[in-house]
């Protein structure tokens, strides 16, 4: 497996801050660049444990990597299109995957071997879990006359007895927009999406209802790109083009907080450890014609989740940053960009003493 | 004119409260103003009624021959053969008017496509000879009302009641010393205090749509000048910005101030119907206190430029250089061969005539005299030398000329206290292969003005930049090749030797494209700008020694201040990213930055020069520690003041964290067992609670010294 080794730094911001505490920039932590994708990367999971790291790529494959040392395990085969999505089951044997092959696959974590196929007419762009791991939420993108919808699946314990039939279909009031991710609410009584109409959307898990929704005065005002929950489901972060993050409480959907950038945003991630929040993101792929990869800001960048100031940026990836995903233990973070890389960052002692 | 105590009496009775009402959000219906007659309106009226009845493309041609039915339609092909040429005649817009006895009355209405061709067509046939005893009087429709409605009996003008102006400098008058800057950004156009203890800046005035292209202040930073499609307005007063003038100029693109701001002139071209014709252009000066135009001149761009087709480029901005000093006495114009000088007095040239030099191809004035230097390239294939020449206003004396030869360009740099000049020359090798660069330095102050010679070390090197220190005597020089050039500093007198330049010190090998001395000299920064990505050197020219170095990415433009303290850098919009702008102080540390999509321009109000004799400025820098020790204290109070607030501000953002996080937690709690539920029995949360109380901490080898100690025998 290509495994190189380069080094970074976890960099101030250059603005002045009042009380700013000198990181010595020499000091580098060595980011694990993982070549494991042949296109851009589009998810990031760590399973419960945080031993272990699901890559989720515009090729076919979805791949599954040590968390430790970025040493490759494996990789599932069997999807036609590129995969947009997965999550993992609480005790790491299952894993869910979406595709834009217009299935969902259950496979088996250990063997790889796949174990059942949702189809659909469309593409698929999200999968979460539920808690208990007995229902599942996928989401479809508009494609031909369908429109978006969100679909909820029970998930079998036996693979033998695993049927495709929805328990709820949720069509979003802007179908031909599509749905960008969907993730189960506290206790599963409710769903939570949001998507390219910029609107957050709350959902009643049983009827279908729609509960809530995100005030367009408060709320995104371009499409939203991603959407992080925190571990006790009580909170969640959302990612938008129009350059900001918002933290809202995933009960009453009241904004928060707000993390202005100065480029958009494509993925957000939570640290569980300390109160930081990651944003990634870049311009647009297609906008990327500068030859000097700083022009981009193609930066993971902290923020204090309290106080909403810029604390540092870790530099690497010449491309966008399409997705992030911080170790449970919180102690690590990984970074998957459209390079096509998986970068592997253990956070250092420099980043844990950092105040402002 | 209602009194304001009525205003407030009646607002009263409405039950208005006042105070909450923005004037500006208030949007009349277009074209119904309830009765009450805009001040603004007033202006425009005087000067544009005619524009109003919609004939303005019509014009009226005399003095036709008066000819019979037969010969009509004979005289019909002529007229419109002469104004077909002109513009385009509208279907049936040409009217001949016939009398009882069927003659025609010796007069013809013509309707055009457009005014400008109506404007054209009059000016252009206006006294044509058609023969001997039928010369054409043409008239535009609209100027007959005009003229018929002009009173027999002349009435005096009424004198307007003397009201007391604003003190306009007043921002000068500012507390805590500070500049003012205006940005552009979007659709809106604000005015700001820098004020680098709070580190950020202050507004002071802001407002959409202020201006339809760009802001411009005046020399001396009285005015700020707007530009819309009917002119040019400029701003100002004591408090806040009040329109104070207004100039009629309908289309204006470009305006420029005389440097003591008496005069404006206005600028704008017209794009030729016919692709071939050189585009028109019109230029109007008015005086900026009274508006008053004083002067306008009319003509195609070829008039107003040299060299080269003047064509779709028009002329080369400014078209009129201001003479130096405060005084606005003098302007000049360059044309083909000529050199125009006008003074103020009557707006008319010196001597009734122009500068006759044949060739001359630029022109400059010295910033404090009237003293012009211009530049006559090689003519006859190098038979004749080049020229560089120094001409006294208004006597047209020439005070010194120097001839130059095998030269290929010249391009001249007054210092801007006006004592010395110098010449980039670039000139071919004997090959006329390449060419090298060196410099001529005039002494304009020193008697019979010499002129000395300055190569570089190595001559072949490429000049990329050059400056010359504000008020002082040193000037800084780029040469070499791309990427990585040198940086040269001279100097036109040292201590030991007052009449000889000489060099002071070349730094190597520096990531500069752009030279930006301070306004007060002494410090310059040296720029890499565009190829180079905002690098930025703050260099101390008196020490030789660089204070920092910084980077601002894509910087596109740098200006200092109008003291020399601080200095802006920005992104305009030709970036897509990171528009905005930051402020350093003068050696080089970051004070703050301000991020603005659609960033356009950023311009510091300029500061009148100091009253101040050079001894007592300098008296001032030598018992500086005694001034400066008040603004330290005013600064540490400042600086007090702001950790305070913003470790309550924290304190408050933690609270409310800490509330939230309460409320989760207890949220959790609750639905701790519908959980567990939902996980089949398992007891899943131990391992978040975990997270939530786990302490980290650390140890970090700082240094570790090895020291021998020496046992005592």
């Amino acid at each position: 497996m290509p495994l190189r080794v380069c080094s970074f730094s976890f960099s101030r911001p250059s603005s002045p801050s009042s009380t700013v505490i000198s990181i010595d920039s020499d000091t580098k932590m060595r980011p694990i660049l993982m070549k494991g994708h042949e296109r851009p990367l589009t998810f990031l999971r760590y399973n419960r444990d945080g031993d272990l790291l699901f890559s989720c790529a515009k090729d076919h494959t979805p791949t599954l990597w040590y968390a430790d040392n970025g040493e490759r395990l494996g990789t599932y085969r069997g999807h036609n299109g590129a995969v947009w999505c997965c999550d993992v089951s609480r005790d790491s044997s299952r894993l869910i995957t979406g595709s834009a092959d217009q299935t969902a696959k259950l496979w088996d974590v250990q063997s790889g071997q796949e174990l059942f196929t949702f189809k659909f007419g469309s593409p698929t762009r999200s999968v979460d879990f539920a808690v208990g791991d007995h229902l599942a939420v996928i989401t479809t993108d508009p494609f031909m006359e369908r429109t978006s919808a969100i679909h909820v699946k029970r998930i079998a314990e036996d693979p033998q007895d695993q049927v495709a039939d929805s328990v709820l279909v949720l069509q979003s009031p802007e179908g031909r927009k599509r749905i960008n991710r969907a993730v189960w609410g506290p206790l599963n009584q409710t769903i939570v999406s949001g998507g390219e109409d910029a609107v957050i959307r709350i959902w009643d898990s049983e009827t279908g209802k729609l509960l809530k929704e995100s005030d367009g005065e408060v709320g995104h005002k371009k499409p939203i790109t991603s959407l992080c929950k925190a571990a006790d489901d009580s909170h969640f972060i959302t990612g938008s083009l129009d350059k900001t993050a918002k933290l809202w409480d995933m009960r009453t959907l009241t904004l928060i907080k707000t993390y202005s950038t100065v480029v958009p945003v494509n993925a957000v991630t939570m640290s569980p450890l300390l109160n930081h929040v990651v944003l990634g993101g870049g311009q647009d792929a297609s906008a990327v014609t500068t030859t000097d990869h700083r022009a981009g800001k193609f930066e993971a960048k902290f923020y204090d989740k309290i106080l909403q100031e810029e604390i540092g940026g870790v530099k690497g990836h010449f491309g966008p940053i399409n997705a992030l995903a911080f170790n449970p233990d919180g102690r690590s973070f990984s970074s998957g960009g459209e390079d096509g890389y998986v970068r592997l960052h253990h956070l250092d002692s420099d980043y844990f003493n950092i105040k402002i | 004119m209602v009194a304001a105590v009525d205003i407030d009496g009646r607002a009263a009775q409405l039950g208005i409260n006042w105070s909450e009402i923005n004037l500006d959000s208030i949007q009349l219906p277009p074209g119904d103003d309830f009765g009450i007659a805009s001040d603004d309106e007033a202006v425009y009226h005087d000067d544009q009624s005619e524009f109003d009845t919609g004939f303005g493309n019509i014009i009226v041609v005399d003095h036709l021959p008066d000819v019979l039915r037969e010969k009509y339609e004979k005289l019909e092909g002529v007229v419109k053969k002469i104004y077909n040429q002109l513009g385009v005649i509208r279907e049936n817009g040409l009217w001949m008017p016939v009398g009882p006895d069927t003659k025609t009355l010796g007069y013809c209405f013509i309707e055009f496509n457009t005014a400008q061709e109506a404007q054209n067509a009059k000016e252009k046939t206006h006294g044509y000879k058609l023969d001997k005893s039928h010369i054409f009087d043409v008239n535009k429709f609209d100027d007959f009302d005009r003229l018929m409605n002009v009173k027999e009996e002349w009435e005096p003008p009424q004198a307007r009641p003397y009201s007391p102006a604003e003190n306009y400098q007043k921002w000068l008058t500012d507390e805590k010393a500070r500049d003012q800057l205006v940005i552009r950004h979007g659709a809106d156009t604000e005015v700001y205090w820098n004020d680098p203890r709070q580190k950020k800046p202050e507004p002071v005035h802001k407002r959409p749509y202020w201006t339809e292209s760009y802001v411009q202040w005046s020399p001396l930073g009285t005015y700020l000048v707007t530009l819309h499609k009917q002119g040019a307005a400029v701003w100002g007063g004591a408090d806040t910005f009040t329109r104070l003038m207004r100039y009629q100029h309908s289309m204006v693109k470009l305006v420029d101030f005389s440097p003591g701001e008496k005069y404006l002139v206005t600028y704008h071209s017209q794009e030729p119907s016919n692709p071939r014709d050189a585009s028109k252009v019109e230029i109007k000066v008015f005086d900026v206190r009274t508006g008053r135009m004083m002067r306008d001149f009319k003509g195609s761009a070829d008039e107003f430029s040299i060299g080269g087709p003047g064509g779709v480029a028009g002329a080369s901005w400014p078209v009129f250089r201001w003479a130096g000093g405060n005084d606005d006495k003098y302007f000049a114009k360059l044309s083909k061969n000529t050199i125009s000088v006008y003074e103020t007095e009557t707006f008319s040239l010196i001597d009734k005539k122009s500068i006759k030099v044949d060739n001359v191809v630029d022109i400059c004035w010295s910033p404090t005299d009237s003293i012009l230097s211009l530049f006559v390239p090689e003519q006859g294939g190098g038979n004749q030398p080049a020229k560089v020449a120094l001409i006294q206003i208004p006597s047209k004396v020439e005070l010194r000329q120097k001839n130059l030869f095998s030269v290929s360009d010249c391009k001249m740099y007054w210092q801007s206290s006006g004592e010395y000049l110098a010449v980039k020359v670039d000139r071919y090798t004997k090959t006329k292969k390449s060419i090298y660069s060196g410099f001529e330095l005039f002494r304009i102050k020193e008697r019979d003005i010499p002129i000395e010679v300055l190569e570089l070390d190595n001559k072949n090197d490429k000049i990329i930049a050059f400056a010359w220190e504000p008020k002082g005597h040193r000037f800084a020089v780029i040469h070499g090749d791309q990427p990585r050039p040198d940086v040269s500093f001279y100097t036109m007198k040292t201590a030991q030797n007052t009449g000889r330049v000489s060099k002071l010190a070349t730094l190597k090998a520096k990531q500069a494209n752009a030279l930006f001395w301070s306004p007060t000299g002494k410090y310059i920064i040296l720029a890499g700008l565009k190829g180079f990505n905002g690098q930025l050197e703050f260099f101390n020219v008196d020490e030789l020694e660089t204070m920092a170095t910084a980077e601002h990415f894509m910087a596109t433009e740098i200006e200092w201040d109008p003291t020399g303290r601080y200095v802006a850098t920005a992104v305009t919009s030709v970036h897509e990213m990171e528009n905005g702008f930051t402020i350093w102080s003068f050696n080089g540390n970051l004070l703050y930055r301000t991020l603005k999509d659609h960033f356009f321009q950023l311009a510091w109000r300029p500061r009148p020069p100091s009253f101040l004799t050079a001894e007592k400025e300098e008296e001032i820098a030598k018992d500086l520690k005694k001034y400066s020790k008040k603004y330290e204290a005013e600064d540490q109070d400042v600086s007090l003041l702001l950790s305070e607030q913003d470790r309550e501000k924290r304190k408050a953002l933690k609270e409310e964290w800490e509330k939230w996080v309460m409320q989760w937690k207890s949220l959790h709690e609750e639905e701790k067992l519908a959980r567990q539920n939902l996980r089949d029995g398992e007891v899943s949360d131990v391992e978040e609670d975990e997270y939530e109380a786990k302490e980290v901490e650390f140890e970090d080898v700082i240094d570790v010294t090895e020291e021998i100690v020496q046992e005592s025998m």
